[in-house]
């Protein structure tokens, strides 16, 4: 049976996949190996995992301004993550997915990376504003 | 979210396809934040290097820049974040002609947009800093944070493609920290040390911005003794905004909206207290080789002030391990006539301008150069550049320096 959680952001396209999960939090510039597709930074709790094609569950958006651009140049290679889920996001990985037309869900009422299940294979539907986990 | 005549003129398409383009981009961040309308905004800082951009993000640019049809340049002043790269040293930083082709490229298209190329990131210490109320659309977070903070001005973090937007339609969604709501502190932290060093400051801008977490939250800090200089605070917002995403600060009877705390604080909020200890521990925590392999100055660019320091400790000085300070294109035409630059060069460091450092390919400079092991008096770049695979030390510009005459990081 299907758990579904109401975000009270979203935006982006309707994608299904398997979610990357983890109590931490993201930033393209700070986190990421792009050319090779994987999380780099030493520190993070996904460190060394592909996020190729995942549905990153994380926390919240940490660092600069980068991923504004990173995600729309990400996506052009196809090195990107199918969307990105949070319990709090800023202002730019808002503005870097409505400029990448990647879909992003954020806000919910628990903490969704205890709620999902690393590895689940999740829908991530914006225009329902919610996420399921099946 | 609600337009005014003009909006849905230019979201019509009435302008020309290049603002209405740049409408529909705010409309959807304006949307998905829940903003009722715009709000004006009187300039934009654009954060737009290549490697962030890619070949992807130059493409999209140009073929903004290529039409022609109604209004296809910017509406207020719009400035620019430092450049990939400092054309004179590319070569010696190891960066290969399709870097520097592709930020050729950006150039000429933001150009062509009426963009104006300070390629500074310290905007507010030599461009012209906002006043007090004063809605922007600034990127960089360590623009931010100083401009909110300091300045007392209005401005989200806004990313290259939406400060472009605000630049090309004069607006911006109202949300975040244009709201006066939202700028209430949401924690209390009280220091009981303040910060003599850059790094210091820096220390402790990361210490808190650790603490308090995400976007949303606004320390309000008490126990600061004195007023901090303007630098102090370019590296402690910079490194609490690079630690924590965090975008404006209160500084009780300090900064312009905390003259006292209830002015921005309720009575209940959480109560953090920070020691020297805890910014020591920071510090430390970066210190894990003894070897240096390079020294950087950079992230945000220097003042004069900073370049006039770093001048002093490099004198009667030779350099074993190479040395970079970066600074911005209005600071280095006054750090070469005070002959800061010239005292620099001779002891074998290097002044760079018009970029910084880890906007600048720093993992394709660290495999051409071989820097992996680098001392920095940047909280900011020690935080950023673990991901870039180098092993980054955080330490005062005096002992930074003694490192590049050494090549070890002494421990403290």
């Amino acid at each position: 049976m299907s758990k579904i959680f109401k975000a009270r952001h979203a935006m982006g396209p309707v994608v299904r996949g398997p979610a990357l999960v983890a109590s931490d939090g993201f930033s393209a510039r700070y986190d990421l190996d792009r050319i090779k597709g994987i999380f780099s930074r030493p520190a993070h709790k996904l460190a060394g995992q592909s996020y190729v094609g995942k549905i990153l569950v994380l926390d919240t958006a940490k660092g600069g301004v980068a991923t504004a651009w990173m995600l729309h140049e990400m996506k052009s290679r196809g090195i990107v993550p199918l969307a990105l889920v949070l319990n709090s996001v800023n202002p730019i990985l808002a503005q870097g997915a409505a400029l990448g037309d990647v879909a992003m869900l954020a806000g919910f009422d628990e903490d969704i990376t205890s709620a999902v299940p690393d590895g689940a294979e999740v829908e991530v539907n914006p225009a329902e504003g919610c996420l399921k986990v099946t | 979210m609600k337009l005014d005549d003009e909006e849905q003129d230019i979201l019509a398409g009435k302008a020309g396809p290049v603002p209405q383009q740049a409408l529909q981009h705010q409309i959807k961040v304006g949307d998905f934040f829940h903003a009722k309308d715009f709000v004006p905004v009187t300039q934009a800082h654009i954060m737009a290097d290549t490697e962030s951009l890619g070949e992807a993000g130059v493409q999209w640019l140009e073929g903004l820049a290529a039409t022609t049809e109604g209004q296809h340049r910017v509406r207020i002043p719009t400035i620019t974040d430092p450049r990939g790269t400092d054309f004179a040293k590319a070569e010696w930083l190891g960066q290969t002609k399709g870097m520097v082709d592709l930020e050729r490229r950006a150039i000429v298209a933001f150009e062509k947009l009426g963009v104006a190329m300070t390629n500074t990131c310290i905007n507010y210490q030599t461009i012209q800093p906002p006043t007090r109320g004063e809605h922007t659309a600034f990127g960089d977070t360590g623009v931010v944070i100083y401009a909110n903070s300091v300045c007392g001005a209005r401005s989200n973090f806004e990313g290259g493609p939406s400060a472009l937007s605000a630049g090309l339609t004069g607006r911006t969604p109202r949300y975040g920290f244009h709201l006066p709501g939202q700028r209430r502190a949401t924690l209390r932290i009280q220091v009981d040390y303040t910060p003599t060093t850059l790094n210091g400051w820096g220390g402790l801008g990361g210490v808190i911005g650790r603490l308090a977490g995400n976007y949303w939250a606004v320390p309000v800090i008490e126990g600061i003794e004195g007023a901090p200089r303007s630098d102090q605070l370019k590296h402690f917002g910079a490194s609490m905004a690079s630690f924590g995403s965090i975008a404006l600060f209160h500084l009780v009877g300090l900064t312009p909206e905390a003259s006292k705390l209830s002015d921005v604080a309720a009575d209940d909020l959480p109560v953090h207290r920070v020691s020297r200890a805890d910014v020591e521990a920071l510090q430390k925590s970066y210190h894990t080789d003894d070897t240096v392999d390079v020294v950087v100055f950079s992230a945000p660019q220097l003042s004069l002030y900073e370049l006039s320091d770093l001048a002093a400790l490099c004198d009667g000085r030779k350099f074993a391990v190479p040395m970079l300070a970066v600074t911005s294109p209005q600071v280095k035409p006054d750090s070469d006539r005070m002959g800061y630059t010239g005292r620099i060069e001779a002891a074998g460091g290097s002044v760079l301008s018009g970029m910084c450092f880890y906007q600048s390919y720093a993992r394709e400079i660290s495999e051409a150069r071989g820097w992996k092991r680098l001392a920095t008096n940047s909280a900011k770049l020690v935080n950023i550049l673990g991901g870039y695979g180098y092993r980054p030390m955080l330490a005062s510009m005096e002992a930074c320096v003694d490192a590049a005459v050494s090549g070890k990081m002494v421990r403290t």
